[in-house]
């Protein structure tokens, strides 16, 4: 392990802790092991990319991370939530509250304007409709998208489409950005565009990142450490010296 | 989510398939409306046969009678009949049940059975006495001539069949009747000579009665007496078909009636009782001031010591017709809105697999379960209520047709129009109500089934 430059102040308090994870499928007969027996820590204001060819694992721990899935079996506790332990309800309240996430194919509601969608959180929480203007007005300032407030998803482009996605993971305040394959369905301009942001929020707000993607060049760029994994199993931790902030000549 | 949030998804969501949720909401309002229709003929009905009984005027009359008399007949009316407890029905207790609250007038019945004379042959016949007020009675729709002309004229109304029988016209069984119309032609303005016994006006001359000795001696006198009357009307009733004052077939004012002392078939025990010459009434007419009070006033006079009788209590067995009536009704009006609650849960499972993924983006940035749940049952209450408020309107207008297209046919058979359809605002109330309650319901399979999707396996859905 060599020694990362530029760690954020709150490193230290660990955020993730994952304990000898697994989550099997049941398929038929064969029983797939997505996720076999990973134990890992992710500290606060970490940025960290979760590598790994299709199949190897690396969405399904996201999505155990995200309370969207329960582990078969061993652990995972997130800002000391043991989140097997939590009730449906518990695990609700905790995607609301300490989670943001962000999509491959953005995952926004067609039927609703970008505001709506990027508000909808809110509604769950129960914020009243005045607050919950301002701050949808000022996440989508945050992703300079305040000129397309009112438009309908299926009326952007890609790139702001993930930008609204981005506004909509980030209203809520989380503490953890999980974000699945976010620049996969962008060019790679739009793509950085999108990672610039994410870093932005990464620093500026000291939100932990996990990010999953299968591009090694992306996580070198923004990625403070690299996780790589392998038929459910992790194979590699490397720290990793980022881009710095202004570095545009990544840009090819 | 808070219900303004969830009722604007709701809406937003039902929008969004306009067709197909349009479709589902007209099936209940068709369901609704044939439940609607159906209640409110049967409200319409009652609601026309209460009316009904009360023009007919004896909705709002008690009948009072001793409970020491004799003449047998009708034990239905007497409840509890304690001798102890039983009173006179005179004078007295006339005025003492006028001044009880709600009551609007007391008349005596006055019946005796007696000789009328017209062009020199006599006619046995019962006759009654009659308050003005019978007038506004409906008994009286179809008649000729007019009513009497004050409360102390000597003037008879006759019943049809008295007057086929005066004018000899008594059509064999079967045969068709003369009119009304034909009767009183002859008949208007005529006269009739009534002999009757009058009850004499002789002091009593027995001693005064002690509360312990049974009195003796006490006396009256009868005289035979005669009263030219004056045929003023003709009414068309069967006196089969009446109860109380209403069953004879000649009629005279109250009041003329009472000042003329006739000898009625009072059971001489009651006049002894009396100890007097006062007169005592076999029965008593009371009429309350609103029929809602009708009980009440019933059990004031019961519990003075009388006998007594209402349509009331015929009207309770006819509550109870009508409540079957309902249910019956009710059910096969319901029968058509449990078929568009089917609907109801076809269209919300198939928005499920539609928004599989809307679900599954939902529970990812934190619905809970719940929040599907509600969100799903209100979109099923949504079209319930839609479908409520549309049912009602046509199940109205349904009515209103039917209605309209009756009474045309009630025209043309010159039978005057009735309002046989009612839709009252608890039917109204009922009606939405139910809608949304069977919508409720039909929602909870498809909400159960959306809160229980996996996000997992939903946002894997491309």
């Amino acid at each position: 392990m060599t020694t990362v430059p530029a760690i954020p102040a709150s490193r230290g308090t660990v955020a993730i802790r994952s304990e000898d994870l697994c989550r099997h499928y049941r398929m038929g007969e064969n029983v797939i092991r997505a996720v076999d027996g990973v134990s890992l820590e992710i500290h606060s204001g970490e940025f960290v990319a979760l590598l790994g060819s299709s199949g190897s694992g690396k969405s399904s721990i996201l999505n155990l991370i995200a309370g969207l899935d329960r582990p078969t079996s061993g652990s995972v506790v997130v800002k000391e939530r043991d989140l097997a332990k939590l009730s449906r309800e518990e695990l609700a309240k905790y995607r609301l509250r300490v989670v943001g996430m962000v999509f491959q194919s953005f995952n926004l509601i067609p039927s609703m304007t970008v505001t709506e969608n990027v508000e909808l959180p809110l509604r769950f929480a129960e914020v009243d409709r005045g607050r919950r203007d301002s701050l949808a007005r000022e996440a989508l300032g945050r992703v300079g998208l305040k000129a397309r407030m009112s438009h309908r998803p299926s009326e952007l482009s890609g790139g702001e489409q993930q930008r609204a996605a981005l506004a909509r993971a980030l209203i809520n305040q989380p503490q953890l950005l999980l974000a699945d394959e976010p620049t996969g369905n962008l060019d790679s301009h739009t793509g950085k565009e999108i990672l610039d942001m994410v870093r932005d929020f990464n620093r500026e707000l000291g939100m932990t990142v996990v990010m999953v993607t299968h591009e090694r060049a992306l996580a070198e760029r923004y990625a403070q450490r690299m996780i790589f994994l392998a038929d459910g199993k992790l194979v590699d931790d490397l720290a990793n010296d980022p881009a710095p902030l202004s570095g545009d000549g990544g840009r090819a | 989510m808070k219900f303004p949030d969830l009722t604007e998804l709701a809406l937003r969501n039902l929008r969004e398939s306009l067709l197909r949720n349009s479709l589902t909401t007209i099936g209940i309002s068709v369901g609704v409306a044939s439940l609607v229709a159906m209640l409110s003929l049967g409200t319409g009905l009652q609601q026309m046969l209460s009316r009904r009984l009360e023009k007919s005027g004896l909705f709002d009359t008690v009948f009072v009678s001793s409970r020491r008399d004799l003449r047998g007949g009708r034990q239905e009316e007497r409840t509890g009949p304690t001798p102890g407890e039983s009173r006179v029905l005179d004078e007295e207790a006339r005025v003492e049940m006028g001044r009880l609250p709600n009551v609007k007038e007391v008349y005596p019945d006055i019946r005796f059975s007696t000789d009328l004379q017209f062009e020199d042959k006599p006619h046995l016949t019962m006759i009654s006495a009659l308050p003005l007020s019978a007038k506004s009675n409906d008994s009286f729709d179809g008649m000729q001539g007019s009513f009497f002309s004050s409360d102390m004229a000597p003037e008879v109304i006759l019943q049809k069949s008295f007057a086929e029988e005066l004018l000899g016209k008594t059509p064999p069984l079967g045969a068709a009747e003369p009119s009304v119309v034909e009767l009183a032609k002859p008949l208007l303005g005529k006269e009739l000579t009534m002999h009757y016994a009058q009850r004499g006006e002789t002091a009593n001359q027995g001693p005064a009665p002690g509360p312990e000795s049974e009195p003796v001696g006490a006396s009256y006198s009868v005289v035979s007496r005669e009263q030219k009357l004056t045929i003023v009307g003709i009414a068309d009733l069967d006196p089969e078909s009446m109860r109380g004052p209403m069953r004879a077939r000649v009629f005279l004012p109250l009041r003329f009636a009472e000042s003329l002392h006739v000898m009625q078939l009072v059971d001489l025990r009651e006049i002894l009782r009396a100890g007097s010459n006062q007169p005592v009434y076999s029965s008593i007419s009371v009429r309350v001031k609103d029929p809602s009070r009708i009980q009440s006033v019933e059990d004031a006079i019961k519990k003075m010591g009388f006998n007594t009788f209402s349509i009331l209590d015929a009207s309770r067995s006819l509550q109870q017709v009508f409540r079957v009536l309902y249910a019956f009704l009710g059910i096969f009006g319901s029968l058509a809105l449990i078929v568009a609650s089917i609907g109801i849960v076809n269209t919300l499972v198939m928005a499920i697999l539609e928004r599989r993924r809307e679900i599954g983006i939902m529970k990812a940035i934190g619905a809970s379960d719940g929040d599907v749940k509600k969100l799903f049952f209100a979109e099923a209450g949504a079209m319930g209520f839609a479908g409520g408020i549309i049912g009602v309107v046509l199940g109205w207008a349904i009515g209103q047709v039917i209605n309209f297209g009756t009474n045309i046919y009630l025209k043309s058979q010159s039978i005057p129009p009735e309002h046989f359809w009612a839709v009252p605002l608890w039917l109204v109330a009922f009606a939405i109500g139910f809608a949304c309650m069977v919508s409720l319901v039909s929602g909870l399979y498809p909400a159960g089934r959306a809160a229980k999707l996996d996000p997992v396996q939903a946002l894997r859905y491309e």
